[in-house]
């Protein structure tokens, strides 16, 4: 075995040793499946007449604005989940401060940079993994929902495949972000006080406020949610813009390069700043 | 069989911001012996080790093991094992898999986990979660950590810290048999007493710098050791020491003779014929030498800096 094959072996044995992984998995799906029945239950309702628009409170052209309603459901994998693979890689990251676990780590394996990077490519499997528990839920459960209302779940489309591979390339991605944000910030309560305050709040609200003006849209383009659901090609945010006109994002390979940036930025100044430091 | 190495420190010196943790600290642990590395709280033991290991960068100087730095060695748990006196454990994983993911990166059979766990005494709770255990039982925890490879070269940092006395009876024994075997043992302490049965070298430091470094007897002679001697004729063993020159003070238990060797003092009394009820060195010697030695250096210091 060569040295960096053990450390990504021993990087994928702390995930599995701990309860950590699992817990976030399972929240994770409850969270989405509950989203998506949900909302499929009630969009798939108006759309096939089973649920009234007027008792529904969208007016009545329906869903016509909207596009195809089973790929922005199965979207909710990504847009509303990605969360969670972000938790998991900064939680297993700033454990490794928190613990004091750095201290073996780098007996058993002094070169850093290697335990980093192997760290970095043991969450993205994993976060793949995550992309396919989430993918579970929503495409599971919301084409069971959205048949059962006869309307066409578009399982046989290519177009829903291609966005289930890139949902799961998303979700690997975010959680090497939330490894990149790990070394960064260190500090476990930081770290997920500011992956909540940002994915739940700062970033929509950005977002949002982005789509009023040209030059700013080009620009939110840029944020990383934008940039994941560019990759993951559908989003409840490009069907929600102000005065009902979508906003255009970047290519799905742009958007997925946007947020490869992001997280090598975040992991190669967190490896300066903190993880090469002292461990005392 | 393991072999043990050289360690050797050399000019290291550590500043944290303006604080100097290590100044300039130069010496050599020899394979094959237990040595002692003391020095009150602060004075820069565990920065010190942690510059051996990698984990912290020197301001200057150099710390290797067989003349190889840590984060060079090839194979570097089954060169030195190191137990440092943080706790560093994720509470939620089991003692063995907190091994296994050691023994994983480190490219070790599975075998040498219950192996440790067993040499510690820690076979019995292999499978409970480290969140659970005692002090001690995370100090053994960390001991099996340092033989998971089965290293020649043992660094343990205040090891005795939170043991039992049958615990620390079996570290006693443990670093003997390490030492007997041709193993590098170096362990730290803040107090003597603690070690100074199971120690053959001493390395003292005050305020990250060196005081004294030698045998664990060196220690004694030089800090002016008196030797309790006594006879159940004790005007006539007085009458003899001040014959020969041996200054003496009276105390409860006999005379405080001022001589480095109680040969000295035995050789003396036979040729006067007188009888011995007691011949030894004085218990609190070693500590109180210890004391003198680190107090010393932390009252020059306090001087200087006025
Ligand atoms: N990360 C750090 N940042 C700033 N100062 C530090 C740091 N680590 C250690 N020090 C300082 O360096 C000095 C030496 O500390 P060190 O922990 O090496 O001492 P020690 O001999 O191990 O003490 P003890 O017996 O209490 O364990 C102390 O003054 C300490 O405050
Ligand atoms: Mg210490």
């Amino acid at each position: 075995m060569t040295s960096f094959s053990r450390a990504l072996g021993a990087e994928f044995a702390k995930l599995g040793t701990t309860r950590l992984w699992w817990v976030l998995a399972a929240v994770m799906f409850g969270y989405i499946a509950l989203l998506a029945g949900g909302l499929s239950a009630l969009f798939a309702g108006i759309e096939s007449g089973a649920i009234s628009p007027d008792a529904a409170g969208t007016g009545s052209q329906g869903l016509a604005g909207f596009g195809s309603l089973p790929p922005l459901i199965y979207s909710f994998a990504s847009s509303v989940g990605y969360v969670f693979p972000v938790l998991l890689g900064t939680l297993a990251t700033t454990g490794e401060f928190r613990h004091q676990t750095l201290t073996p780590t780098f007996l058993a394996n002094p070169r850093r940079a290697q335990v980093l990077g192997a760290k970095t490519i043991a969450l993205f499997v994993v976060g793949a993994v995550f992309g396919v528990v989430a993918l579970l839920a929503s495409v599971g459960v919301g084409a069971l929902v959205i048949n059962a209302f006869d309307v066409d779940p578009l399982l046989a489309d290519s177009a829903t495949w291609a966005l289930i591979g890139r949902t799961v390339l998303a979700m690997a991605i975010w959680s090497t972000i939330g490894v990149g944000l790990g070394v960064l910030v260190h500090s476990q309560v930081a770290s997920i006080v500011i992956v909540l305050a940002f994915t739940q709040f700062v970033e929509p609200l950005l977002r949002f406020a982005s789509l009023f003006t040209d030059v700013t849209r080009g620009i939110g383009n840029y944020l990383p949610g934008a940039a994941s659901d560019a990759l993951v090609g559908a989003s409840f945010f490009t069907l929600a813009a102000p005065g009902g006109t979508p906003a255009a994002l970047l290519e799905w390979w742009q958007g997925g390069l946007v947020l490869l940036a992001y997280m090598l930025a975040a992991t190669v100044i967190g490896y300066a700043v903190s993880w090469k430091r002292d461990v005392t | 069989m393991p072999v043990g190495a050289v360690i050797e420190f050399s000019n290291i010196t550590k500043t944290f911001g303006n604080v100097t943790a290590v100044d300039n600290l130069s010496f050599t642990v020899e394979p094959g012996r237990v040595t002692g590395f003391l020095g009150p709280n602060g004075a820069g033991k565990t920065t010190t080790l942690r510059m051996l290991l990698g984990l912290v960068a020197p301001t200057s100087g150099t710390a290797t093991i067989d003349g190889i730095r840590y984060r060079d060695l090839p194979r570097p748990l089954q060169t030195v094992g190191a137990a440092l006196e943080a706790a560093s454990f994720h509470p939620g994983r089991s003692a063995r898999n907190h091994l296994a993911v050691y023994a994983i990166a480190a490219g070790l059979p599975s075998a040498r986990i219950d192996a440790v766990l067993h040499t510690v005494g820690l076979g019995a709770h292999g499978a409970q979660r480290v969140g659970g255990f005692s002090l001690g039982m995370r100090q053994r925890l960390g001991l099996a950590f340092t033989l998971l490879g089965d290293p020649g070269v043992l660094v343990l940092d205040e090891p005795i810290n939170g043991l039992d006395p049958e615990g620390i009876k079996w570290i006693r024994g443990f670093l003997r048999t390490m030492a007997d075997e041709g193993r590098t043992v170096l362990v730290s302490s803040h107090l003597l007493s603690e070690v100074q049965q199971s120690v053959d070298d001493v390395i003292i430091i005050a305020d990250g710098a060196l005081v004294h470094r030698g045998t664990l007897s060196s220690l004694e002679t030089e800090a002016a050791p008196r030797i309790l001697v006594d006879s159940p004729d004790r005007t006539a063993l007085e009458a003899a020491l001040s014959q020969a020159g041996i200054e003496f003070s009276t105390g409860r238990t006999g005379l405080f003779a001022a001589a480095p060797d109680p040969a000295l003092i035995g050789h003396i009394a036979f040729s006067a014929g007188v009888e011995l009820s007691a011949l030894h060195r004085e218990r609190k010697g070693l500590e109180e030498a210890f004391l003198a030695l680190v107090n010393g250096h932390a009252n020059g210091n306090g001087g200087e800096s006025r």
